[in-house]
């Protein structure tokens, strides 16, 4: 499905980046050991900016839950409705969320539990999204 | 949602006990306007600005006092305004604001009641919505910054669809729910569904709960539904109405409207000399919460609203048990049913709340939960919580009148993530 692109920002450009080569990578505070998504500017526990890296992780998940978008106010995707939206918990930390379309599987059918894992789908040339599919 | 607001006023803390100035504080009149639905452009006479100044006299009227006995305001002027996104230019000079047009502030409800300037001892536009414009006003009053108020709360609704995000680009903290469509009730849709796998229930249930929520609301004389719906909304209808995200469907969202609604806040000592027998205030207690990551789960959302119940009890020094009127909000319907479970109220446990709507929840029954009708059964006006608990406590709910006892109550608002909640007593602590 055509989907909205993302503006690159300051806080969220190596998310950007590690996407657009393949990779999943999560702000991590070395201070706290924390992860923490979306990024931000600091660290949401201990406040501090510098301590802030980026983390690789496997891209591995499960699906925590979903909805059903049957009137999204984006107007992008609403040639698209009804569609899934589902909330994936990351497996090296659970508390970790993305959001996904789970490509592939019909609308409200989802099987929640299930493992998943990451994939990249292009929004725009040159960017790249993380996806999420059935593992 | 990110509120901005100052915090140092909030009672946010557990464990401070009873609040000192328990009973200190009374509400001494409301006043409301009609409620309608899209502003008719240019038509001034049903302005946002129109319809608060007449619902701040209503208020007045009520207390049995006048404009010149006013010396503080608080307004949470209004979820749309400048920089809200009216498509249209501003009207002809002298108008260069939205102010008294689709917002009210302070200053503005002073000028179009004729209170000059210099007699305000205290206006104020902090708060960013109802739930804790109540907590903000209450202490003004209890701080002595203004000895009587008016805390005026107006709600407009404009032509167009909300919140349409027609650009293809996102950005800011939005995008990352909206680039997936995350928007709306969708965090709600999805705990919706984590409820019902943890502890069973469907939409059947939810469905009684809505139907008796606009049956109380058909009860409220200046309610959205009343005299524009001829007979009760049908557990039936619920169930076949279109999926907005689903599971939630259009009844599960209330419905934007233009309206104002105004409250009279004094001293309790005050308050003996006005027309109406006072309403005590024994405590309001705030929560603002931020969640984990890109969503906010059932687990958050019942941590926080339990949070939320247990200061709003410590306050006040009683226990759930004590609290005969309970008017939590309902914007969506999901959130009425955590509200419920995190305070108790009846008894009701985590997971309990759709085996409680099979019961009788209607004003005439001994569990009359929101009797207010609340949003759903209103409009969006955000005050009928608060009118209706104030009302019952009173005795004046006309047909709405619960039929059990009625000398506490709380009315809240809005989040589980942010909210502010009151509670009110019929006689001094």
């Amino acid at each position: 499905m055509a989907k909205p692109v993302p503006a690159v920002e300051d806080n969220d450009r190596g998310f950007w980046e590690a996407a657009n080569q393949g990779r999943l990578v999560v702000q991590n505070c070395s201070a706290c050991n924390r992860m923490q998504m979306p990024p931000m500017a600091t660290c949401s526990s201990c406040g501090k900016k510098d301590h802030l890296e980026w983390k690789d992780v496997r891209g591995r998940g499960r699906i925590n839950g979903y909805c059903v978008q049957h009137d999204t106010r984006v107007a992008s995707l609403r040639e698209d409705m009804p569609f899934n939206t589902a909330v994936i918990e990351l497996s090296e930390d659970p508390d970790i969320k993305f959001f996904s379309h789970l490509p592939g599987v019909p609308a409200g059918k989802v099987p929640v539990g299930a493992d998943v894992e990451v994939i990249f789908q292009e929004v725009e040339p040159g960017q790249m999204i993380p996806e999420w599919k059935l593992a | 949602m990110t509120i901005n607001t100052q915090t140092g006023w909030m009672r946010n803390r557990l464990g401070e006990g009873v609040w000192k100035n328990r009973g200190k504080v009374a509400v001494a009149g409301l006043g409301h306007s009609p409620v309608d639905r899209r502003w008719e452009t240019g038509n001034f006479d049903k302005s946002l600005g129109a319809y608060s100044i007449l619902a701040a006299q209503r208020a007045m009227e009520d207390a049995g006092i006048t404009a010149d006995q006013i010396d503080g305001i608080v307004s949470a002027p209004g979820p749309l305004g400048d920089n809200w996104g009216p498509s249209r230019p501003y009207f002809a000079p002298p108008y260069d604001s939205e102010d008294g047009i689709t917002k009210v502030t302070a200053e503005w409800l002073a000028r179009g009641l004729g209170i000059a300037p210099d007699k305000l001892k205290f206006a104020s536009n902090e708060p960013p919505y109802i739930g804790l414009a109540w907590g903000y006003a209450i202490e003004a009053i209890a701080t002595g910054k203004a000895s009587t108020l008016l805390m005026l709360y107006p709600t407009g609704n404009i032509e167009g669809r909300y919140h349409q995000q027609t650009e293809k680009r996102l950005s800011g903290a939005t995008k990352w729910p909206a680039l997936w469509g995350w928007t709306g009730g969708s965090t709600y849709a999805y705990q919706f569904n984590e409820y019902t796998r943890r502890y069973g229930g469907s939409k059947a249930e939810v469905a009684r709960f809505v139907a008796n929520l606009r049956r109380n609301g058909l009860m409220v004389p200046w309610g959205y539904y009343t005299g524009r719906q001829q007979k009760e909304f049908t557990v039936e209808e619920y169930l076949a109405g279109r999926f907005i995200n689903e599971p939630l469907n259009l009844y599960d969202n209330d419905l934007p409207v233009n309206a104002s609604g105004c409250y009279v806040l004094t001293t309790a000592e005050r308050a003996k000399d006005m027309k109406q027998k006072p309403v005590y205030i024994w405590n309001h207690a705030e929560h603002l919460a931020t969640m984990r990551s890109t969503v906010q789960t059932l687990d958050e959302a019942q941590d926080w609203c339990e949070a939320s119940a247990r200061k709003t009890l410590e306050g006040a020094g009683l226990s759930v048990a004590d609290i005969d009127i309970f008017n939590p909000y309902d914007g969506f319907t999901l959130f009425a049913q955590t509200w419920l479970e995190a305070f108790g109220w009846h008894g009701v446990k985590k997971g309990e709340a759709l085996e409680f709507y099979k019961g009788d929840i209607s004003v005439e029954g001994p569990h009359p939960f929101l009797s207010s009708g609340g949003n759903i059964g209103t409009g969006r006006t955000r005050t009928a919580i608060y009118t209706d608990t104030i009302e019952q406590l009173r005795g004046t709910a006309g047909p709405r009148q619960v039929r059990v006892r009625a000398d506490t109550g709380i009315a809240g608002c809005v989040l589980p993530q942010t909210n502010g909640h009151v509670v009110f007593g019929k006689h001094l602590p």
